[in-house]
Parts: C-alpha cells; sequence; structure tokens
C-alpha cells in the first residue's frame, strides 16, 4: 500500500470546496482508492454528498453530550456511505458563540489518537471558508495534509482568498513540509476565466490542476444530496470530475512552496486583464458621471 | 545621617551600566530607560526631595526577562475585588489561575467563611475542553445558580474573567444582567482578562470600571445609616494583617466616622453607599485613584493621598486629613496623635539603635516603594534602592517626595537586574516579594516579604508601626546571619 496522502480543500466561502471535493472524492473511489474525509466546518455540511444525509453526530457535539471527548469512541463518529468513503464531521458551536478553530483542533487530535487514518489511502480535509485563525489552519499544520488544493473561480474575491491561504501555507510550508498542490477552478463565467486563473497560478508558482466547467447537472445532483457521480455517473459532467481526480492522484509529490503576491499585484493583474480600472481611472469615471448628474439643476 | 552624597550616586551609575552591559543591544537600550538614579530636586519644588521620574513605566516587559509583574486578572481578582467579604467572586475559567490566586494576599476580614463571608474560598467555573468550544455562558449561568442555592447569604457574584473569556468572546455581560434578575442580586462582569495591558494595573482599571458601571451606578442601591458630617472612605486599604483596623481607628479616634473600607474587609453595601460620605482618603493611589476621580465628578466628593506608614507621615496625615474638617476635629487630631506618642518612643527607644544606619532595597508593587520609605526613616534606616512593579509616570513623580537623591530606582525590575543590584550594593535588608525572597536569604541578606507582611502585620497605623520595628529588627539582627560562613571558609564580609 502506497504511503498515506493527506490533501485539503480550501477556498473563499460559497465558491464550492465541499461540492467539488466530494464530487472528485467520489470518482477517486473509481480508482480503487480508500478515503477518508474529514469535514472541518461547524456546519457540518462537507459530507452529505456521500452520506446522503447530512451528518448527525459530531466529534464535537457527541464528546460535549458525552462530558469530554476522551469519552468517545470512533464507531460513535465514523460513518460509511457512498462506497465505502469514511466520513467524519468535526462539528463545532453555533454562530457567534465558543471556539469553532479550538473545536477543529480537538476533532482532529481525537481521529489521530483514535486510529481514524488507519487502512485508508486518502485523508481529505474539507475546511471552512476563509483561514480565519490558527484552529481553520490545523490542517496545513505539522504531520496533516501535505497538499492543498484551492478551489477558486475569476472573480475577484475568490482570488484574494486564493492569495490568502497561499501566505498561510507558505507560513507553515517550512516548519510542516505543507505544499501548494494547485488550483481548482470552479467556472463561475466570469471574463478571460480560464486565462485569469491560469495567470493566478503561475503567480502563485503553482499550476491550475482543472477547469471545472459549469453544469446544471451538479445542482441536481446536489438537491438530492448526491454527487453526479452517483447522480449521473455517464454525465459529460462526472468525466470532468473523473479527469479532476486523475490528475489529483498523479499529482503525488508535485506540489510546491506557493509565491504569494501583494494586494497591489493582484490588482495589477487584473487591471492588465483589463477587468479592472485603475484608482484613477475609476475616481475619473466617477466624477464624470456625477458632474453629469449635477449639471441639469 | 545623610550617606548619599556625590560619590555614592556616581557609584550607581556606575552599576547600572555594569548591569545593562549583559544585555543584548535591543534589551539594553530598552531596559536603560527604566534604572536610574534620583537627582537633585530642582530648586522650585520645594514638595519633593529628589526627582525620581527620569524612568520610563507602564511598558510592556521585555520577552525572554523573569519580570515580577502580575496580570490584569491578579490586578482585579487579586487585589480590588477579591477582598470584599460578601460577594462570591468567581475566577471565570480554567481551573488555575482561581487555584494558584487562591488566599495570596492576606486580606482579614471577619464573617463567617462559607456563610457570610468567602474571601478565602476559590470558586471557580473550571473550564473544560467543551466550554471552550461551544461557549461558557452556560456553565457561568449554571455557577451562579449553585452559588445562590449553596450561599444564600451571600450579597452579590462577581464575574472575574481569565483569558480565554476573551478569546472565545462570551457575553458574560448578558448572563450577569439575566442572573442578576433571576437571583434578584448584584452580579458584576469583569473584564480582566490576563492578556489586557502590561502588567496587573489595567487590571485594577478595569475592576474600578466595573464598580463605577456596576454597583455605583445600579439604581435603587444605597440604602444605610443616615449620612453624616464625619463620614469618611478609606480607599485602597486591603487590611493585609488587619492594616485597614489599625488605620480606621486611628481616624475614629478622631472623631470621623468610616463608613467605607475598600477594599479589605469590606461589603457590597459599603461600596454602594460610598458616594454619600464627604471625603474619600485613599492610602493606595496606583489601585483606586480611578474610582476616586470619578466620585469627585460625578458626585463631587473630594479625595486625599494620605500615608499611614510611620509615625511621621501618620502624624502628618492625621493633620492633613483634620483640616478638611473642623476645629473639634483638628483638636482630636492632636489629641490622637499625643496619645500615641508615648508609644512610638518606646519603640524608638528599643528599635532605633538596633537599626539606625542599616541600608533597605525595596522592590514592590505601586505604593510601597515610596510609602514605607518614611517608616524606615522614622527608624533611622537608608534606602539604597526601591522601585515599581507596574507603577505609572504620576507615581515616579510621587516618589521624590520621600526619597533622596542618589537613591537607585528600578522600574519592573528584572530576576537578573535585581540579584545584581543586591549583589553589589549588598544592603543590610531586602524588602519585596516571596519569588525573591530565597535568592536574596541565601546571598546572606536579611529579607523581609513587603506584599504579605511576610505573615505577619499590620504595619498600617501606630499599632502597625511597633509591628513593623519589630520585624524589621528580627529580620537583620537575627542571629542566623553571623552562622552565614562555613567554621573552615573565610569570615563573611
Amino acid at each position: 500500500m502506497a504511503a498515506l496522502r493527506q490533501i485539503a480543500f480550501y477556498g473563499k466561502g460559497g465558491i464550492g470546496k465541499s461540492t467539488t471535493s466530494q464530487n472528485t472524492l467520489a470518482a477517486l473511489v473509481e480508482l480503487g482508492q480508500k478515503i477518508l474525509i474529514v469535514g472541518c466546518d461547524p456546519k457540518a455540511d462537507s459530507t452529505r454528498l456521500i452520506l446522503n444525509a447530512k451528518a448527525q453526530d459530531t466529534v464535537l457535539h457527541l464528546a460535549a453530550e458525552m462530558g469530554s471527548v476522551e469519552d468517545l469512541e470512533l464507531e460513535d463518529v465514523l460513518k460509511v456511505g457512498f462506497k465505502d468513503i469514511k466520513c467524519v464531521e468535526s462539528g463545532g458551536p453555533e454562530p457567534g458563540v465558543g471556539c469553532a478553530g479550538r473545536g477543529v483542533i480537538t476533532a482532529i487530535n481525537f481521529l489521530e489518537e483514535n486510529g481514524a487514518y488507519e487502512n485508508v489511502d486518502y485523508v481529505s480535509y474539507d475546511v471552512l471558508g476563509d483561514v480565519v485563525c490558527g484552529g481553520f489552519a490545523m490542517p496545513i499544520r505539522e504531520n496533516k495534509a501535505q497538499e492543498i488544493y484551492i478551489v477558486m473561480s475569476g472573480e475577484m474575491m475568490a482570488l484574494y482568498a486564493a492569495n490568502n491561504i497561499s501566505k498561510g501555507i507558505l507560513k507553515y510550508a517550512n516548519s510542516g513540509g505543507v505544499r501548494l498542490g494547485g488550483l481548482i477552478c470552479n467556472e463561475r463565467q466570469t471574463d478571460r476565466e480560464l486565462e485569469l486563473a491560469e495567470a493566478m497560478a503561475a503567480k502563485l508558482g503553482s499550476k491550475l490542476i482543472h477547469f471545472v466547467p459549469r453544469d446544471n447537472i451538479v445542482q441536481h445532483a446536489e438537491l438530492r444530496r448526491q454527487t453526479v457521480i452517483q447522480y449521473a455517473p455517464d454525465s459529460q459532467q462526472a468525466d470532468e470530475y473523473r479527469q479532476l481526480a486523475r490528475k489529483i492522484h498523479a499529482n503525488s509529490g508535485q506540489g510546491v512552496v506557493p509565491t504569494p503576491i501583494t494586494m497591489e499585484e493582484l490588482e495589477q493583474m487584473l487591471m492588465d486583464f483589463g477587468i479592472m480600472q485603475s484608482e484613477e481611472d475609476r475616481l475619473a469615471a466617477i466624477a464624470k458621471s456625477e458632474a453629469r448628474v449635477a449639471v441639469p439643476a | 545621617m545623610d550617606s548619599m552624597n556625590a560619590d555614592t550616586a556616581e557609584m550607581r551609575e556606575q552599576l547600572i551600566e555594569e548591569v545593562l552591559a549583559a544585555y543584548p543591544d535591543k534589551s539594553r537600550k530598552k531596559r536603560q530607560k527604566h534604572l536610574a538614579v534620583a537627582q537633585p530636586a530642582p530648586a522650585d519644588d520645594p514638595a519633593i526631595a529628589s526627582k525620581c521620574d527620569g524612568v520610563k513605566s507602564n511598558i510592556k516587559s521585555l520577552p525572554g526577562v523573569m519580570t515580577i509583574r502580575g496580570c490584569a486578572y491578579a490586578g482585579s481578582k487579586g487585589v480590588v475585588w477579591g477582598p470584599v467579604k460578601d460577594m462570591v467572586h468567581i475566577s471565570h475559567g480554567p481551573v488555575g489561575c482561581g487555584q494558584y490566586s487562591w488566599s495570596q494576599r492576606r486580606n482579614y476580614y471577619t464573617g463567617t467563611t462559607g456563610v457570610d463571608s468567602f474571601v478565602t474560598m476559590q470558586i471557580t467555573t473550571d473550564f473544560q475542553e467543551k466550554d471552550i468550544v461551544f461557549g461558557g455562558d452556560k456553565k457561568l449561568d449554571k455557577v451562579i445558580d449553585e452559588i445562590a442555592e449553596l450561599f444564600p447569604l451571600a450579597k452579590g457574584i462577581s464575574v472575574q474573567s481569565e483569558c480565554p473569556i476573551g478569546l472565545i468572546g462570551d457575553d458574560i455581560e448578558a448572563v450577569s444582567r439575566k442572573k442578576a434578575k433571576e437571583i434578584g442580586k448584584t452580579i458584576v462582569p469583569v473584564r480582566c482578562e490576563g492578556f489586557r495591558g502590561v502588567s496587573q494595573s489595567l487590571g485594577h482599571h478595569i475592576a474600578n470600571d466595573s464598580i463605577r458601571d456596576w454597583v455605583l451606578e445600579k439604581e435603587g442601591t444605597a440604602t444605610g445609616p443616615q449620612p453624616g458630617p464625619y463620614d469618611i472612605n478609606i480607599v485602597g486599604d486591603y487590611n493585609i494583617g488587619g492594616d485597614a483596623w489599625a488605620s480606621r481607628r486611628l481616624l475614629e479616634e478622631m472623631g470621623l466616622r468610616v463608613v467605607g473600607n475598600w477594599s479589605g474587609d469590606a461589603t457590597l453595601a459599603e461600596m454602594e453607599r460610598a458616594p454619600k460620605a464627604k471625603l474619600n482618603l485613599i492610602h493606595c493611589y496606583r489601585s483606586m485613584n480611578y474610582i476616586c476621580r470619578y466620585m469627585e465628578e460625578k458626585y463631587g466628593i473630594p479625595w486625599m493621598e494620605y500615608n499611614f506608614f510611620g509615625p511621621s507621615q501618620i502624624a502628618a496625615s492625621l493633620r492633613a486629613v483634620a483640616q478638611k474638617f473642623d476645629e473639634t476635629i483638628q483638636e482630636n487630631a492632636e489629641k490622637v496623635i499625643a496619645k500615641y506618642q508615648p508609644l512610638v518612643d518606646a519603640v524608638l527607644a528599643k528599635y532605633r539603635p538596633r537599626l539606625e544606619g542599616k541600608s533597605v532595597m525595596l522592590y514592590v508593587g505601586g505604593l510601597r516603594p515610596r510609602h514605607v520609605v518614611t517608616a524606615y526613616d522614622d527608624l533611622g534606616m537608608v534606602i539604597a534602592g526601591t522601585g515599581y512593579e507596574f507603577a505609572h509616570a504620576d507615581d515616579y513623580k510621587r516618589t521624590g517626595e520621600f526619597i533622596k537623591e542618589g537613591t537607585l530606582i528600578y522600574d519592573d525590575v528584572t530576576g537578573y537586574e535585581l540579584e545584581k543590584f543586591v549583589e553589589k550594593i549588598r544592603p543590610d535588608l531586602v524588602g519585596s516579594g516571596i519569588k525573591e525572597k530565597y535568592p536574596v536569604q541565601k546571598m546572606g541578606i536579611p529579607f523581609r516579604q513587603m506584599h504579605s507582611w511576610d505573615y505577619s502585620g499590620p504595619y498600617h497605623g501606630y499599632d502597625g508601626f511597633a509591628i513593623f520595628a519589630r520585624d524589621m529588627d528580627l529580620a537583620i539582627n537575627n542571629p542566623v546571619w553571623d552562622l552565614f560562613s562555613a567554621p573552615w571558609g573565610e569570615k563573611a564580609a
């Protein structure tokens, strides 16, 4: 058996991390891989499409019920879903209370100590929106995920988030050996999206692993709590995810230490692509349009 | 008597240079600003004996050094709130902060512990992992219910925040408001998380603010006896070893009525009705000047500093306090001073010859590095160096009132610096805290704990002075110091 590969999906909130990761992992099973998914989001929706239901028993909720995490057994929280993919959700507090970051740390430590990582080829972490604190950086720290895949699109804030996540990876790259596996562009049909995604990947010293086209079938599958692989295995979109899975599988050891850029460089790139005005141009345009409004008086 | 001369001052400057030399450049530059020698007082300022405000203060300690400071939680729970006896003070967070600060300050009180008084008890919410992850508000809610049931005679509760409360953003104010309604008692949330500020000093300030917001500004309080013309509050006396009792006795003997004592042996009711007093007397200026300023602004109550260490300052303070009242009180003040003069004479006759000329180095908190100096003066002792853990610039300004020029001044001194200073100066006595006690004694130098009075006290007032003089004699003239050198080794210097 090959060494355990620990990968993680990061990206801006709402970009489609959970959908992309679950579809990709479902396709990876077809390559004969045994997989464990660790959902690191208090909303606990990282394994919904694999389990065909929202996970009810998260590590932290059960731990809280029983008193402490030490009272918990692995079987209590480990669920098996589509094609024997193992699923665990860390869970966490309601929005606005407590410390979800600490919850992620607690949950991952529990899984490691209780042997959840035995007999699997892949562990995949699905982490919420942005790296807001140390807890959510847990999966990229020492002895956790070695390859990070950033899900992004051609939207400015998605690019911004991708750059920020790269900063987080860079911070831990030397101490823990975490690498950026590549970018996955989840098409939003923005201007010159593919070129922009490739340019961004180049800026970060990485590569665009795959460009996942937009297809409403993903939505149809999602509404049935299924991956496209399960819902429409013969569809064009299922093949896209299979391609992505094959590329990730072949990407072992190919990760890089990212080279994040400054906000100014990021904006310059958007200007170079002609999809953002320079500050001077924008201010001039605003002044012009306001002058027009003011004249008729 | 005045053994400080230009030579000594120059030697002390050299000593500072020598001690600083061990630091890397960056640290040396920073620490340099906290060490100085008291300079001659300017001719146009007759109120001070020397200029001591040449040092920087109230600045973050250097990483890597052994600072002697505490944290904001220590300042609020340990100093200001902890002594309020008829309230239960919850150490809100993991168990360690409450456990290790348990009964540290020797705040004496009357009452039955566990029934109507709670100072020496340790109550904590004992946070576990799940309280951090899911928030601790529910647990706080439950603990308050338990306290209400276990201690029906408790008059109120304070919630002393430990670090995690601020990190996870628990809404202790909302819980306090809700539970205060439910149990019908005062509940004071205090945001004194340990990571706030540079020392315990911010904790004092935060605690003062919480008294303002949750006790004094609360509606429908302040019941009690009819206010009288001689009502005063003692503020900033924590009754260490009975200090406040020794102090109020003198004030009461001169005809004043002490209606509040903050916060040693204090009750919640005393604090609530404090704004009806005519004058606030403040002893520990550093930890409670904030609430005095507030009461002055809001209720028009004047405040004044006083010093009850040593007979010269006691007499001067009694006269200054009496000046704020009528002639009867002024006459009474003279009578009180005269009454205790035989006691003072007896103490001086016995101890002064044994202590005259002995040198002392002090390192204490925010008041005593200047206030106890005059008690040593009265015994003929000489202060070689003094410094504060958490003083601000206004404290160093005031220090000049009591300190002679040429005295070594050290702010937020590091373990290394203090050890070197003591080693080079080799005073006859060092007065500091428990952490400093044993290293100093191992150097063969007598030591007294000047935070806790070394399990003795009181040291305030005339009665306290007698005990103070005896304790200093016990430490310095203990025959054990003659046995410090091994018989086969060299004779001690």
